[in-house]
This record gives structure tokens, C-alpha cells and sequence, in this order.
């Protein structure tokens, strides 16, 4: 509360200097301009961006350290794995594997638990108290084994990553939107909607979807950072994505065991994704406190 | 309130037979399980005496219930790796490791974040606070295999102040500690600073105030002891990360728990260890939900009748 009155009534001393200071405050610029730098455009642009393929590597230019170390060159500006292949556009490469899992993977799990959530808080009764046992049950199990167990058995690829990560997410979609649908349920709208003739299925998408649609973004938003996360430990692990891929997760484990040698190979593509889930937590927080309060204790 | 216990320990039931059924059933839908159970340099006698022992020969549902059977008594089938030894002996072993490893990260991230959760809440909005929102902001970004390697690469390899992997003595203990207990102290510092802001409004601290307790005192000793309860009741989330942490940084560290041991497992499709873990692992950490929630609900009326 104090915080919003503060913003409201900008004190009449405020300068020039402190304008632009709560501006940045207030508007999570600095998050955002990391993660287009980070992620959006190598993820769009990567093969305009990218210097080398990320797949092919010249065996000569093997553990090239990056270019302000002896032995470095700008060819090479973040130096080269084990393989000789270019650090740099690898990691220009992994931001649109991280990316194209994390949308796929949020898509999918978010439309399974909005169409469950919606269900179980509109109808009620025995379909809520299934559903919600489920949420429950699987909100108990552990992710992590979870995960592995699922990867192992059906090998590392693309849809693995997928599958496991939507079996995970589901269920915190379901919850959020059933607290919602049983709020706006009891509304007037909707009584009038029910008197005026509309079926059931048009009053849950029309009437009751677009209402949610807010939290619905919020939570998403704090996701996608959980998710790549997510997708780089699991990568990390052998459990994720194919060995061959340029994922952020499996560059740094390359780099594992180069640690004492070659350092590069592990520290760029683990900061990408600090920098990356970072400026994602940043903006999800800012989101949260800026369009829905409610979800202050998700 | 014996409802609610009831409910949950069903709960709890149900989560742990939904893990079984999905190791069970991971084994047999991708194509013959005994494929995935066994090297690809098994011999013949390999799947004759498998094939026997899981009872393959008889329907889908005998085969699970067998299964569960066994698991319960603790017999998951032997090591297809480490062989003659049972995956349930293997599990014990390692275990040891990964709980004095959990033990120490849970005892320098509590020693870590209470001081400066106290000092974020007392200091609130000062220079204190921004400095323990960046702590948890790190804490939450930094993913867990990375900075294993960063800790590594600067206390192992760049100042060789600590060994870079293995078990041995205290010092081979140190990085991994702190490469688990850091998430740890992000999430404790959070509801230490929530939770002694609540403490500190309230009338009793106000009355030790004015009968003139020192300052440091009614802090460290009268709110601290009454911010500490919630943080307790965390600890599921906590041992949950531990679990995560460990699979995590024993493979980083080479440190010879069963999270490495899983690790392993998996990449050498050694099944009945895989299974093992899992079940073993599972159960754990749905028990201490369990027993946290039960914590949870008498300490607080309200959760009873949701």
C-alpha cells in the first residue's frame, strides 16, 4: 500500500536525475533489455547472428580461449569447445532451443490445466474433487526423479523434455484457475449469461476464460525461467536433450570436466542462463505486483 | 483434525503407488522391458533368469502387483552393473553419503540466512534489505549445476584452497555444502525477513520495548524465537531441494551418494537401481510433506477446515 501512494504523489523536491531513477524502477527496463539481448533476438536471428554452425566444428581450431586471453583470437570471441566448435554461436543457437522448449512446454501445460481448472471450479462437486486430488498428488511428487525416470525410459529428445516438463507444470495452471473460476462463477454476468440461454461450454469460454486470462499471462512469465532451468538441469543430467544439440545445459556439462583446461567452455553458456532467468524472474515479479495482486503468494 | 491426517496419509499412499506404477509402467511401454532392463551385452541366460523373476510370462497386472510385492520387502532385483550385489544394498551404501552432505548444507544455509533475514527485516528498506533481495534473487537464478562448477573453478582450481571432487574429509564436504545450502538460503532468508516483519509489529514486542529490554535483544531473543516457527514448517520445500540438490551436485562433485548412483544407473541402464532410488527418494520426500503438513495444520487452525 505504501508503495502505491509513494508513486502516485511524486514528491514536488523529486529532480531531473531521480525522474529517470524511479522511471527505471517502475518500468523493468533493465530485465527486459537483457533478455531481448539475451534471448529474443539469438533466438529469432540465430543463424543471422551466429558467426560459426553450431554443429560443425574444424578439429584445428580446437580449445581456442576466448580473445582477450593469450592464444585467443576475434574470430573466435568466446573461444572454442572440445570439438572445435564456436562457443559464441552455440550459444546464440542454445537460446532457441531453451526458448522453443520453454513456449512449447508452457503452451501445452497451460492449456491442459486452464481447461481442467476451468471445469473443475465451474461444474463443482465430484469433477472439482477429482481433479483437485490430482493437482494435490502431483504437486507431491518429485520433480526432479520424476523427470529423470520419464527421460530415461523414453530416451532424450525434443518431445521427452516436453512431456516431462508439462506433466510437472500442469497442475499449478489447474489450481490458479479454479481459485478464479469459483470467484467469478458467483458473479451476476454470469447468471444473466446462464438466464439469456448460453450453454455451459460458451459461458466457460467466453464468459469465464477472458477473465483469468491476466493471472494466466503472470504465471506464465514466471515460468518460462523455472522451465529453462528445468530443461538446462535436466540437459545437464543426460536426461534431456540430445547430445548433439546446442543446449545450455549440455554445453556446460562439455565443459565439466575442461574446468582445470579450458574454463570457457562451461562459465559463457551457465551465464547465459543466469542472465537469462534472472531477468525473467525480474519481470515476472514486476508483472505480478503491477497486474495481479492476488497472486502475491504464488 | 484426525480427518485431515487421514486424508493426507491417504494422499501420501496414493502419490507414492502413482510413482510405482509409473517406474513399473516406464519399464514395460517402451517395447520388451527386459530390452531396457538389461545391458545391450546381456546374454540369453541373463533374460531367461530375469524373464523368471519378474514373471513376465503372466498378464500386465500380475506382473505389477509382483512387483509391488517385491518392493515392498525391499527387493527391487540385483545390480545389472555392480553384479551380485541388490539394488536395495547399493542404495544403502550410498546413502550415508548424500544425508551427511544434506545435513551439512541445511546447517550452513540455516547459520547463513537467519542473521541476514533478521537484519533485512529489521533494516527494512535500507541498504540491508537490496542486499538480501539480490541474495534471493541469485539465489533463484543461479542453476544449481553451474554454480557447483563456478565454486569449482575458483575455490578448487584458480586458489586450491579445497579439493575439485571425491570423498574425504571435511574439505572435500565444503563446495558441495555450499552449492546445495545456497537455493536454500535464498527461500529461509525470504520467510525469516516475512515472518519476523510480522513478529516485530506485534503488542508483546512493543511491551519489551518499553520496559527497556536492550534492542539487540528483543530482536535476536524475543522476536527471533517467535519468527522462527514458520520457517520450520518449510522444510518440505527444503527437502525437496535437497533432493534436487543432491542428484545435481554429487554428479558435479563426483561425490558418492545415491544421487550420483542414479545418475549412473541411468546412463547404464541399470534398471533395478533406477528403480530403487526412485522409490526410495520418493518416499522420503512425500513423507516429509506429509509430516509437515500435519506440523502445519496444528499449528494453524485455519488449514484444518479447507
Amino acid at each position: 500500500m505504501a508503495d502505491i501512494t509513494t508513486q502516485a504523489l511524486p514528491s514536488e523536491t523529486s529532480t531531473r536525475s531521480s525522474t529517470i531513477w524511479r522511471g527505471l524502477r517502475r518500468y523493468p527496463l533493465f530485465p527486459l533489455a537483457i533478455l531481448v539481448f539475451c534471448l529474443v533476438i539469438p533466438a529469432v536471428f540465430a543463424p543471422l547472428v551466429a558467426p560459426f554452425d553450431p554443429y560443425q566444428g574444424s578439429l584445428r581450431a580446437r580449445l581456442i580461449p576466448p580473445f582477450w586471453q593469450e592464444g585467443g583470437s576475434f574470430e573466435h570471441l568466446l573461444g572454442t569447445d572440445k570439438l572445435g566448435r564456436d562457443v559464441l554461436s552455440r550459444i546464440i543457437y542454445g537460446a532457441r532451443v531453451s526458448m522453443t522448449v520453454s513456449l512449447i512446454a508452457i503452451f501445452v501445460s497451460g492449456i491442459i490445466g486452464t481447461l481442467l481448472g476451468v471445469i473443475s471450479g465451474y461444474f463443482g462437486g465430484r469433477t472439482d474433487s477429482v481433479v483437485m486430488r490430482l493437482v494435490d498428488i502431483s504437486l507431491s511428487l518429485p520433480t526432479i526423479l520424476l523427470a529423470l525416470v520419464l527421460s530415461a525410459a523414453l530416451g532424450p529428445s525434443f518431445t521427452t523434455v516436453i512431456v516431462v516438463i508439462s506433466v510437472l507444470l500442469w497442475s499449478r495452471y489447474a489450481r490458479l484457475v479454479r481459485g478464479e473460476t469459483l470467484a467469478i462463477k458467483e458473479r451476476d454476468f454470469i447468471a444473466r449469461a446462464r438466464v439469456a440461454g448460453a450453454s455451459h461450454m460458451r459461458i466457460m469460454l467466453l464468459y469465464i476464460l477472458p477473465n483469468v486470462v491476466n493471472s494466466l499471462v503472470v504465471l506464465a512469465t514466471l515460468q518460462v525461467g523455472y522451465v529453462i532451468l528445468l530443461e538446462s538441469t535436466l540437459s545437464f543430467l543426460g536426461a534431456g536433450l540430445p547430445r548433439a544439440e546446442p543446449a545450455w545445459g549440455l554445453m556446460v556439462a562439455d565443459g565439466r570436466e575442461l574446468i582445470v583446461t579450458a574454463w570457457w567452455v562451461s562459465m559463457f553458456p551457465g551465464i547465459a542462463i543466469m542472465l537469462t532467468v534472472l531477468s525473467l524472474n525480474l519481470l515476472g515479479d514486476w508483472l505480478r505486483d503491477h497486474f495481479d495482486p492476488k497472486l502475491k503468494n504464488l | 483434525m484426525q480427518r485431515f491426517i487421514a486424508v493426507r496419509v491417504l494422499q501420501s499412499l496414493i502419490a507414492v503407488l502413482i510413482m510405482s506404477v509409473i517406474v513399473f509402467g516406464l519399464a514395460r511401454v517402451s517395447g520388451n522391458p527386459l530390452d531396457v532392463m538389461l545391458p545391450i551385452e546381456a546374454t540369453q541366460a541373463d533374460y531367461e533368469r530375469l524373464a523368471k523373476h519378474w514373471g513376465l510370462d503372466r498378464p500386465v497386472i500380475t506382473q505389477y502387483f509382483l512387483f509391488l510385492g517385491n518392493a515392498l520387502q525391499g527387493d527391487f532385483g540385483e545390480s545389472l552393473k555392480y553384479t551380485g550385489t541388490s539394488a536395495m544394498e547399493l542404495v544403502g551404501q550410498r546413502l550415508p553419503a548424500t544425508l551427511q552432505l544434506a545435513g551439512l548444507a541445511l546447517l550452513i544455509s540455516a547459520i547463513i540466512a537467519l542473521p541476514i533475514g533478521v537484519l533485512a527485516a529489521v533494516g527494512k528498506d535500507t541498504g540491508w534489505d537490496d542486499a538480501a533481495k539480490v541474495i534471493a534473487l541469485l539465489g533463484q537464478s543461479l542453476p544449481g549445476f553451474w554454480r557447483g562448477i563456478v565454486l569449482m573453478w575458483i575455490f578448487a582450481v584458480m586458489l586450491g584452497w579445497l579439493p575439485t571432487s571425491g570423498r574425504g574429509g571435511i574439505e572435500h564436504m565444503i563446495l558441495p555444502a555450499i552449492t546445495i545450502g545456497w537455493f536454500q538460503v535464498a527461500a529461509i532468508m525470504r520467510l525469516v525477513r516475512s515472518s519476523m516483519l510480522d513478529v516485530l509489529d506485534s503488542e508483546f514486542v512493543k511491551l519489551a520495548r518499553v520496559k527497556g529490554i536492550p534492542e539487540w535483544k528483543v530482536i535476536w531473543k524475543h522476536c527471533l524465537r517467535n519468527a522462527g516457527i514458520t520457517p520450520l514448517t518449510f522444510f518440505a520445500i527444503v527437502a525437496g531441494s535437497l533432493l534436487t540438490g543432491s542428484v545435481v551436485t554429487e554428479t558435479v562433485f563426483s561425490w558418492p551418494g545415491i544421487g550420483l548412483l542414479v545418475i549412473d544407473a541411468i546412463q547404464a541402464r541399470d534398471f533395478p537401481v533406477v528403480q530403487a532410488v526412485v522409490i526410495v527418494f520418493a518416499g522420503i520426500f512425500i513423507l516429509c510433506n506429509l509430516v509437515v503438513d500435519i506440523l502445519y495444520a496444528y499449528l494453524d487452525p485455519r488449514i484444518r477446515y479447507q
